[in-house]
This record gives structure tokens, sequence and C-alpha cells, in this order.
């Protein structure tokens, strides 16, 4: 089995050769080895790119907008380091959109680490496969498929506020039940129990 | 009082990192304490009259398992070489987690001697090979075969029976990822699960020249002097592969140093210094002169640092004995500033290492503070702005922007990566093909140039919109942020400048393994000994924590 380390020095070589800077290599290599660790197929999807990235001409994306569209696919490498490094603008944007997108998967790591430097999880669609981006600790999504995605129409990106996924009623019940643990305790109890408080005034 | 810690300008100079020493931060000597209450034991040992075969030994914590495995080759001395373009050894290794099975000893044994062409497991943690010291191997042999011991002399001089050429960790060639082993209980910092293998083969060379004597001469052969044992270590022959590391890993390297230098800074500020500890010290620094007197080399440029250092030591010694007094406040703060005046940087920084010893209270915390979680810094801030990147690069890079990068002395080399052997090389720039393949190791260079590449844009631009057009210096970027946080991260020196020593680098990162006796062989590759004078493993239990300076004595 190749190690992530393996992965993560090859993928950085590879990304040098193929023409990015010294920079964004780093950057690929940490991407794809995040994607390996979540199981996706990162180093499939990877590789072809590189194939094709010679005589195939893609969309470098400089400012992302709310919507991108381009009539040549964008690059999932240069669109995904501007998408990092703009994070903290494009987080203010509710929804992103992304027309003709070349390579999708690639796309993912850089989203799922601008999810924990903002703290906030990201919804992806890429087509009809839907992720959950959690704060880099982990990706939920519908899709398990090993395949190459080659490209996709619409890419939607979704900034989700860090809020509840319960209501306040499910929280209510469960607290009470937790509630079994304590112990009811006497005046005396109340007095000493805590250990101070009793002569605050010196 | 309050000492400041030393100006990471002058500390990070490659020739005063050229002059670092093992100290108690050590990481063979951390080791040895976190393991010094495991079991030891020799499960396997199945060698041949000629000492061919395998061997397994185990390190042993309630359910927790390391094993060693080695198999040991024949090997005709024509096809010995400590170089990387080897492809046979005499003995190779691997530390296995947990038990291994037969089915696992059958896969290493088809593996483990193929080295960077064979392949690990994530069940394998560590992967190394060594060749005998044929000086004295067959001596030592044929001596004990004889029913007598070596002469200690001649034993001493070389130091160790097996000199490794690589030790491997980290996910290389399929070993276990770093994050298999980071959180375990038992791994207190970096480098401790290379240090166990080094540490097992040592008992591996000790039972297999013991045992090929055996069976040379039954009736009259004995087996290697226990003395003669503690004070021979795993020699190491180590080239230009280990250089780039600390340059890839600035948040690491801060940690190392920054522990040393904590270290330093807490020893300074100690007002009232027990003349328990001063004894502790001072007998240190006396023994050393005698384990100084064995470092051999043919190097002249090591040569010269070694008189130097033994005569700067002296130097130090007859000015405790005669003109110090510790009763004094803060006497080694005192102390320090009088080796910055009186010595040169090689026993500056032996003293440094020195005046660890009595503080096992300072240093134990440092210990743990050697990791580094990389991955949290890796992230570049493009919230920042261009004044914000300028302001670091002036405070923390002053010394590389003097460096006049359009002059040919300053470029003159780059690092590649070897097709031959997918190692780090240095060449001429000029001379040599292959520079547009250059490696990002020009770190000096590259900052000069992200300074001037910024030196007309405007402050208030963000770091995220600069990068647009600018990604070419992105690493470069990367480590400017990084160095805010972590002041000892970079090497304030040129490393592709024609003076450049790239040994100073293999000496940074060998002194914080613990090792000594660095002999360089050129500019690019030296040997060293590790473990020389360290309890064996069924003394761990209670040894003296200074054994490093009691060898040979």
């Amino acid at each position: 089995m190749i190690s992530l380390s393996e992965i993560d020095t090859t993928v950085k070589r590879a990304t040098k050769a193929i023409g990015f800077s010294w920079g964004i290599a780093e950057e690929v290599g940490k991407c794809i080895r995040t994607l390996e660790m979540f199981g996706l197929p990162g180093i499939k999807n990877l590789n072809q790119y590189y194939k094709v990235f010679a005589n195939k001409k893609f969309q470098n994306v400089s400012l992302i907008a709310k919507s991108n569209i381009s009539k040549v696919s964008y690059c999932p490498i240069i669109s995904g380091v501007n998408f990092l490094d703009q994070i903290h603008t494009l987080q203010n944007l509710e929804e992103i959109e992304f027309e003709n997108f070349g390579f999708p998967i690639l796309f993912i790591p850089f989203l799922s680490r601008s999810s924990e430097i903002i703290g906030k999880r990201i919804f992806l669609k890429i087509d009809d496969k839907e992720f959950l981006l959690n704060f880099n600790q982990s990706i939920f999504s519908n899709y398990f498929n090993k395949n190459v995605i080659e490209n996709a129409n619409i890419i939607k990106i979704s900034f989700i506020e860090n809020k509840d996924s319960f209501s306040d009623q499910d929280w209510q019940d469960l607290y009470k039940l937790s509630e079994q643990t304590f112990v009811e305790e006497t005046d005396e109890l109340k007095q000493k129990a805590a250990g101070a408080g009793l002569t605050d005034n010196d | 009082m309050e000492v400041k810690l030393r100006d990471p300008k002058i500390v990070m100079k490659l020739s005063k990192l050229g002059s670092f020493h093992q100290s108690k931060l050590s990481f063979l000597r951390s080791f040895l304490k976190e393991f010094s209450d495991w079991d030891f034991k020799r499960d396997l040992f199945d060698l041949d009259e000629n000492g061919y075969g395998k061997a397994v030994y185990s390190l042993k914590k309630n359910n927790k398992i390391y094993s060693l495995v080695c198999f040991a080759n024949k090997l005709s001395d024509l096809e010995r070489s400590d170089r990387v373009i080897a492809t046979k050894w005499d003995a190779a290794f691997t530390l296995h987690d947990g038990i291994p099975t037969k089915t696992d000893i059958e896969r290493l044994q088809k593996n483990v001697p193929k080295q960077e062409v064979g392949r690990l497991s994530y069940k394998e943690l560590t992967l190394s090979r060594a060749n005998k010291s044929i000086r004295i191997f067959n001596y030592i042999v044929e001596c004990l075969s004889k029913g007598k011991q070596p002469d200690k002399k001649k034993v001493f001089d070389v130091g160790y029976l097996y000199r490794t050429t690589a030790v491997y960790g980290s996910g290389k060639f399929g070993l276990a990822d770093r994050f298999r082993i980071k959180n375990r209980n038992e791994i207190c910092g970096p480098f401790r699960l290379e240090m166990m293998l080094v540490y097992l083969v040592r008992q591996f060379t000790f039972d297999q020249v013991n045992h090929i004597a055996k069976q040379k001469n039954p009736g009259r052969a004995v087996e290697l002097d226990k003395e003669i044992c503690r004070n021979l270590g795993i020699g190491n022959s180590t080239g230009l592969g280990m250089a780039p590391f600390i340059v890839n890993h600035p948040t690491l390297l801060n940690n190392w140093i920054m522990s040393r230098e904590m270290s330093l800074k807490k020893i300074r500020e100690i007002k009232n210094v027990k003349n328990q500890d001063a004894e502790i010290f001072k007998d240190i620094l006396k023994k050393s002169l005698k384990n100084i007197s064995f470092w051999n080399t043919e190097s002249e440029f090591q040569k010269k640092k070694i008189v130097g250092l033994y005569k700067d030591l002296k130097k130090l010694i007859d000015f405790l004995d005669k003109d110090f007094n510790f009763k004094k406040d803060y006497p080694f703060n005192d102390l320090y500033l009088w080796c910055e005046k009186n010595l040169k940087d090689e026993c500056i920084e032996y003293a440094v290492s020195t005046f660890m010893e009595p503080y096992d209270d300072i240093i134990n915390p440092l210990i743990y503070q050697m990791s580094a979680d990389e991955d949290k810094y890796f992230t570049i801030p493009t919230q920042k702005n261009i004044e914000n990147l300028r302001s670091i690069i002036e405070k923390n890079y002053s010394e590389i922007l003097k460096i006049d990068f359009s002059k040919e002395e300053n470029n003159k080399n780059f690092w590649f990566i070897s097709k031959n052997k997918e190692e780090p090389r240095l060449a001429d720039r000029y001379k040599e093909q292959g520079a547009e393949l250059e490696q990002p190791l020009a770190i000096a260079r590259d900052i000069s140039r992200l300074y001037q590449r910024i030196s007309k844009i405007k402050n208030s631009l963000s770091v995220g919109k600069f990068l647009i057009e600018n990604n070419d210096l992105r690493h470069a970027i990367r480590r400017v942020f990084i160095s805010e946080f972590f002041p000892y991260s970079e090497i304030q020196d040129n490393t592709i400048g024609s003076k450049l020593m790239p040994i100073d680098m293999l000496r940074l990162k060998l002194s914080f393994f613990g090792a000594v006796k660095f002999d360089p062989r050129s500019d690019k590759w030296l040997r060293i000994c590790m473990f020389q004078g360290a309890p064996l493993p069924n003394e761990l239990q209670s040894y003296d924590s200074g054994w490093i300076y009691n060898s040979i004595n």
C-alpha cells in the first residue's frame, strides 16, 4: 500500500513537473493526501487530469465571483487554490456557482480546507452528487463511485451557518435525562461541598 | 533577572548550527529514558556458522510490543558500499509494530534486504541497513574465538561494529505514516522509533559477533566483554539526503532549536546554583576532554574544529578551577557571557549542551515540546496584507536581505533530486545541467526575490490577491508567515552560495539525534557514532543518565 506521505511527495513533484509552481505543488500534495485519506479517488482523478492537461485548455479563474461561467472548463487546481486564498471574502457570498468545471473531485479538498479556515461547514453539489465538508475533519457524501469525473456542468457551493441541527425540545429531553446523574444536596452540602466561597471578604 | 533568548540571526547561521553537539534534549537519550522500563527480549536468533540468517528482538510493556526484525546476508568486500547507490548490505532491519507472524517474517525477508526497491506495510515503522566495520569486525571475531578480548584502543578508535547507511521512517517505501503513531503515549517526541531501531541493531551486532566466534571455536571462544560492548555504538554514514529535511520542516526545526534556546535561557536565569549541580557540570566537562581525544577524523576541516574545541575546553576548565565562583548570583549567565567572549562556536555550543546536564527539571518539560503539528501552520493567512508580509520579512530576514543574489558566487549551487536514487543532490548551476529542475531549497534567494517583488506593491493589498499573479513565490510566502510564530524556523544563511558547507546542515540534525564523533568525509557526507557508552538493554532499568560522557573513561 502506498503511504500518505508517499502520495504527498509524489503528487507534489508531479504537480511541479506539469508546470505549476512549487508553492501550488505543495498545496496539491496536501489536498490529494486529504482526498485519499477520506477515501475519495484523488490519485485517479489527478492522474487523468495531468494526462489531458498538456493537450486541453483549462480556464484559470482569478477573482471568484458569485456566478462563474466559462466556455472552457475551469481548472480545479487554480480554482481550488484561489478559492482557498479568497475564502475570507467568499464566505460573505451565500452561494457560489461554477458552470463547466474540469475534474471537480480535485476541487473538493480545497473546499474542505476552506471549511476549516472559516469554521463553517460547506455544502458542495457537483451536478447530482452531494458533499458536506465538515471543517476538514470529514466529508459526508452520497457519492461512493471511485471513477474519474472529467467534467461537471454545474457546481454549487453554499456556506452553512453554525446552528444546531436539532430542536430546543430535543435538547431539553436529553438534558433532563442527563440530570439523573446529579445528586440532590443537603443544606450543609450546599454550604461546604464546593470548597470555596464561604469567606470571600478577605 | 530575565535573560533574552539568543538572536535567531546568530543562532541560525549555518556555521553556528554546524557546531551543535548532542545534549540531554537529544532523541537517543530521550528514547533510552522513555523506554527504560520496557522489557527487552531476543525472540529469535537463527544465524548460521557465518552469522547469516534472521533474528528478532523486542521491547515490551503491558500489551505494547515493538519488534526489530534483522536479516544478515553474505556480502563480498567488493559489494560493500556505504553510498546510497549500494544495492546490498551486510544486514537489513525493520521495526515491526507488534509481534511479527511467520507470514510477516517471510514477507519481510523478501523486501527488507532490498531496502528502497522493496515494499513495506503500515505494520512496519522504520527501515534500515548496515555494513560491518571491516576494520574491527573480523578482528574481534578472531580475538573472541581464541578466547581473548580485543585491544580496547583498536576497538574504541572505530567505536562500532556496524555502520548504518540510512534509517527510514514516516511512510517511506510503504512504512506506516506518522499519523498512525504520533498520538501513542510512549512516543514522546520525534524520531523515537528510528532511535529504537538503531539501539536494537546495536545489540544484534554484539550477538552476531559472539555467535560467529563461538561457531568458529566452540571450545575456546569467549563473549565480548560487557564493558567493551557498552563502549561500542552504531556508526552511521550520512550524505546529502538529510540536508533538505531541516529546510522542509520549518516548524519542527524551530521546536528543536527553541527547546535548546529555552533551556539555555532558563539555566542562565538560575540565581543560586547548588554546589552539587555545579560539580555535575564540572565533572562532565573534565570527562569530555578524554572523549574528545578519541574523536578521530581525516578531515582537516573537522581536525581544526576538534583541536579548537579541546583547547577551548581546557581554557574553560582552567577558568572554572581558578577564576570562577559558582556561589555568586546567576553564575551560568556569567559563565555563558564569558564563553561568548573567550571561546569559539564549537566550544560555546559544547558548553551550552553541558549546562543542561544537572537540570532534568528544566529539560524534561522541553523534551515534550520538540514535535510539531506542521499542518496547523501550512495554510497561508491570505487575509493579511502586503504591509504585514513586508514587516515580517524585514524583521526576520534582515540578514538574508543583505545577500546580493546578482553575484554568481551567491547563486553557485542548486539542489536537485537525482533520477538515479531519488535522493537530494547539490550541483554547480554554471557547470551542470538541470538547474531548471531546482528544488525549492534556496530559501534566502526566494525570500530576497519576494521582498523585491513586493517593493512596489500597495501596502493594503491582501496577500490573497497578491498571490493571484505571484504564485511562483507561494512557497516563500508560506515560510514568511510560519517565521512570524516560529523565530528559529529558518536557516539565516545562503543554502546555494559557493561557501556553503552542506555538512553543517547534516550536523545540526545529527546533533539532535544524539550523534557524536562527527567525521566529515567530504563537504557533503560524514560518519558519526550513536549510542557509544549507552547502557545495554538488560541495564536499562537503572543507568547513569550522563552515560554519554562516561564512555571510554
